[in-house]
């Protein structure tokens, strides 16, 4: 970590959520020496060298994102390391999970090495690699996962390249399994989605683009599950997005495989309609489907199906969206919308914020394996990585003020609510939105 | 998304797709059309309407016969035409798509007449380019081909006049047809009470339902009672990608033959966008016979190509 020394730190008046406790009350939070000093009461010897008046503001464990592409090394082009960990505590992110779809690939240690020693002389977030399955990700030869571990991998994954041969898969699976390493796998069929590029639906043929069916999610969701029945290997199934496939996640899930979920923020949200003529923005993978779906998307949040939201975020540079629908690049920029987003998903189904903060604190970092030594959260003593967010101001999306260097989102121009407005990693305020910053609301009187 | 195609005065400013476009509009373009129909047959074959504004042929995708009848529209309205094959200029030299629209539209055109291998490229086109440039959409991917819609309708009231009485039945790989497509909006929005779509599953794309048209797999059944048969070009390449078996089954199954014509009404017309596979989608007594009106179709399409422009940049 950087020099500058953790500071000593006390918020007032702050509803403090801590998921890991289930603790939801107005109470004072203090931080010394990197670490949670008490909530409640501070020692009557406690001077902190800063206090914040947190009136109407939320104060929660820093969240913790699933899925980030950093985009280093290889495609500084369209982010960096610093830029995209700025994005991220600018989000109340303070621990990202990064797939290891990087060019080269992250599958050797010595890349990771390079990647954990980037971040620590950041010091922004914490950062946590996924090794690849494969070398190269092309499906064909195991990587060197004990190593990788050794490294600071938490997790296996071929980010968005499916192993096209099941004997690979299932040997990946095996030896994963050997070492007690989790594989992070998306459900992708390689063939059923083949050249693609939005769901398979009703918009996609009037629109006449080739369709992603449903199909592409759950034949590779059925070959996963009888590679898990037979292998034993843990699994975190990474974006679902059907109905069919939800519907299946929860029957295994029933049967007792060892299995977790998630998915991506945006797909709580818009669909293939919101496409309307061609709208780039909305190419992602996997592709927006349909309402149906993203209703049983939104009732498998609420009955554990998912297990967590992540912001699957990808930064694109800008000339790769100003194409037509099917060569435009899939994704869109998240980590600044993580928040917000699942926080109008919480009001829109009626899901106290405490609920939510789990989906976005707790659950992610339990299936990273993350959770930091016998104490987590705001318990006394666990490491200070807060977020401090006003969970009423409006703001509207302004693509140009993101922090991200991947700029593209569908929400621009778009009015959300609620924003991180201070993040502290390990003691230490990595961000704090400027107080001058029109988003900033002034405090109503208490 | 707001409506690219027409203006806040109820005034068409491009032509991308039919999808949206009001019945009224629709007539009006037919309407317009039907004027321009006798300027063929005259002595001198044009009128002034487009003189002194330029129209630009980008053929992103090679079509000699589509875009020879916007050629031949443009000529008849006095418009100045440049044609570009861009397959074989910039794009491969690695320029993107909106590089080279600001490049072309810097020359001054009034009119970019698009066909491009990408779905909703001249929509792209249409939201980039400054106001007072009309984009006409001439076939893009899978999705529209506005003008093979329009000259579809214009002949389909030519033959039957009233829309609101008729069975029509579109033949053959709707999947990758953009001129299914634009038909279908064209037949629903003006009023046809059943649209059919035959064809075989592989070649049919899911949620055809929901673009209100019915399915059917068995030709005879499909064409039972039509009024009007539009047979869909069957591309070779289709044999491949375990899509289709052969051009002989395909033929023996979905081929318009004068037996499963018989099956239609006795006064049914038969359409074809062209240009068509003779022994393969439909067979030579047909396409030759008297039900066919393929090559008033060709005739027509002058006359909306002329209408469409001529709404778009006449002054």
């Amino acid at each position: 970590m950087k020099d500058d020394p953790e500071m000593s730190l006390s918020i007032t008046g702050a509803r403090v959520i801590d998921p890991y406790r289930g603790f939801d009350a107005i109470e004072e939070v203090h931080v010394h020496g990197g670490r949670i000093l008490a909530v409640g009461h501070a020692p009557t010897d406690f001077e902190p060298e800063r206090r914040i008046d947190g009136r109407g503001l939320v104060v929660a464990p820093g969240l913790v994102d699933l899925a980030a592409r950093l985009r280093e090394p290889g495609f500084e082009y369209k982010a960096t390391l610093e830029s995209e960990m700025h994005a991220a505590v600018a989000g109340g992110i303070t621990s990202l999970v990064c797939p290891p779809d990087t060019d080269p690939p992250l599958d050797e240690p010595g890349l990771i090495e390079m990647l954990k020693h980037r971040a620590r002389s950041l010091a922004l977030t914490n950062l946590y690699p996924l090794g690849a399955l494969t070398m190269g990700l092309a499906g064909e030869d195991l990587t060197e996962m004990a190593e990788l571990s050794e490294a600071g991998c938490v997790g296996f994954s071929q980010a968005s390249k499916p192993i096209v041969d099941t004997q690979v898969l299932l040997r990946a699976m095996l030896y994963a399994n050997t070492h007690g390493f989790t594989a992070w796998l998306q459900p992708q069929d390689p063939f059923l989605g083949r050249g693609g590029v939005a769901h398979n639906g009703a918009v996609a043929t009037r629109l006449g683009l080739p369709g992603i069916p449903v199909l592409t999610e759950t034949v590779a969701l059925h070959t996963i599950f009888e590679l898990m029945r037979s292998t034993g290997c843990r699994v975190h199934l990474c974006r679902l997005s059907s109905a069919a496939g939800i519907e299946l996640v929860r029957q295994a899930k029933a049967a007792g495989l060892p299995l977790t979920a998630d998915v991506a923020v945006h797909h709580l949200h818009l669909i293939d309609v919101d496409i309307g003529y061609f709208d780039t923005h909305c190419r992602v993978d996997p592709p927006f489907r349909s309402q149906r779906d993203r209703d049983a998307i939104r009732a498998g949040l609420l009955d554990g199906t998912i297990d967590a939201i992540c912001s699957d975020h990808t930064p694109v540079a800008e000339d790769a969206k100003l194409l037509p629908f099917g060569e435009a690049e899939p994704g869109t920029t998240g980590l600044e919308l993580l928040l917000p987003l699942a926080l109008k998903w919480a009001a829109e189904e009626g899901v106290g914020l405490a609920k939510a903060l789990a989906l976005l604190t707790t659950a992610p970092a339990r299936i990273a394996g993350i959770e930091a030594g016998e104490v987590s959260g705001l318990a006394p003593g666990a490491v200070a990585d807060l977020c401090v967010f006003d969970p009423e101001v409006p703001w509207v999306v302004d693509d140009d003020s993101l922090l991200s260097q991947g700029k593209d989102t569908p929400y621009h121009g778009r009015e959300l609510v609620g924003r991180a407005l201070m993040t502290v990693v390990g003691g230490r305020v990595v961000y704090e939105r400027a107080a001058g910053d029109p988003r900033r609301r002034p405090r109503r009187p208490a | 998304m707001k409506n690219l195609q027409v203006g806040e005065d109820g005034k068409l400013k491009h032509l991308l797709t039919l999808e949206g476009l009001s019945r009224e509009m629709i007539h009006r373009i037919l309407d317009n059309a039907a004027s321009f129909l006798n300027v063929s047959d005259r002595d001198v074959k044009k009128v002034p309407l487009l003189r002194g504004r330029s129209v630009f042929n980008l053929f992103f995708e090679n079509s000699t016969r589509t875009r020879t009848t916007f050629e031949i529209a443009a000529t008849r309205l006095s418009a100045d035409i440049v044609n570009l094959n861009i397959t074989t200029s910039s794009a491969s030299k690695g320029e993107s798509l909106l590089d080279t629209i600001d490049n072309l539209a810097a020359m001054a055109a009034d009119i970019f007449v698009v066909r491009h291998g990408q779905s909703g490229a001249p929509h792209l086109i249409a939201s980039h380019v400054q106001d007072g440039l009309h984009v006409i959409n001439a076939g893009d991917g899978r999705h529209a081909h506005p003008t093979q819609g329009l000259l579809d309708m214009y002949t389909i009231r030519h033959f039957k006049g009233d829309f609101t009485q008729l069975r029509v039945a579109i033949v053959g790989d709707v999947l990758h047809s953009r001129v299914a497509r634009s038909d279908i909006h064209a037949l629903t929005t003006l009023g046809v009470p059943e649209v059919r779509v035959i064809g075989p599953l592989t070649l049919l794309p899911g949620g055809l339902d929901q673009m209100g048209v019915s399915v059917y797999t068995d030709m005879k059944k499909g064409l039972k009672d039509v009024d009007v048969v539009i047979m869909l070009r069957l591309q070779n390449e289709r044999m491949r990608g375990a899509l289709l078996p052969s051009p002989q089954e395909y033929f023996k199954t979905y081929g318009l033959t004068a037996e499963k014509l018989a099956v239609a009404r006795p006064d049914a017309i038969v359409m074809h966008p062209g240009p068509m596979n003779r022994g393969v989608e439909i067979d030579s007594s047909v396409a030759d016979g008297a039900q066919s009106v393929i090559l008033k179709q060709v005739t027509f399409g002058i006359a909306v190509r002329m209408a469409v422009m001529s709404m778009l940049a006449a002054s």
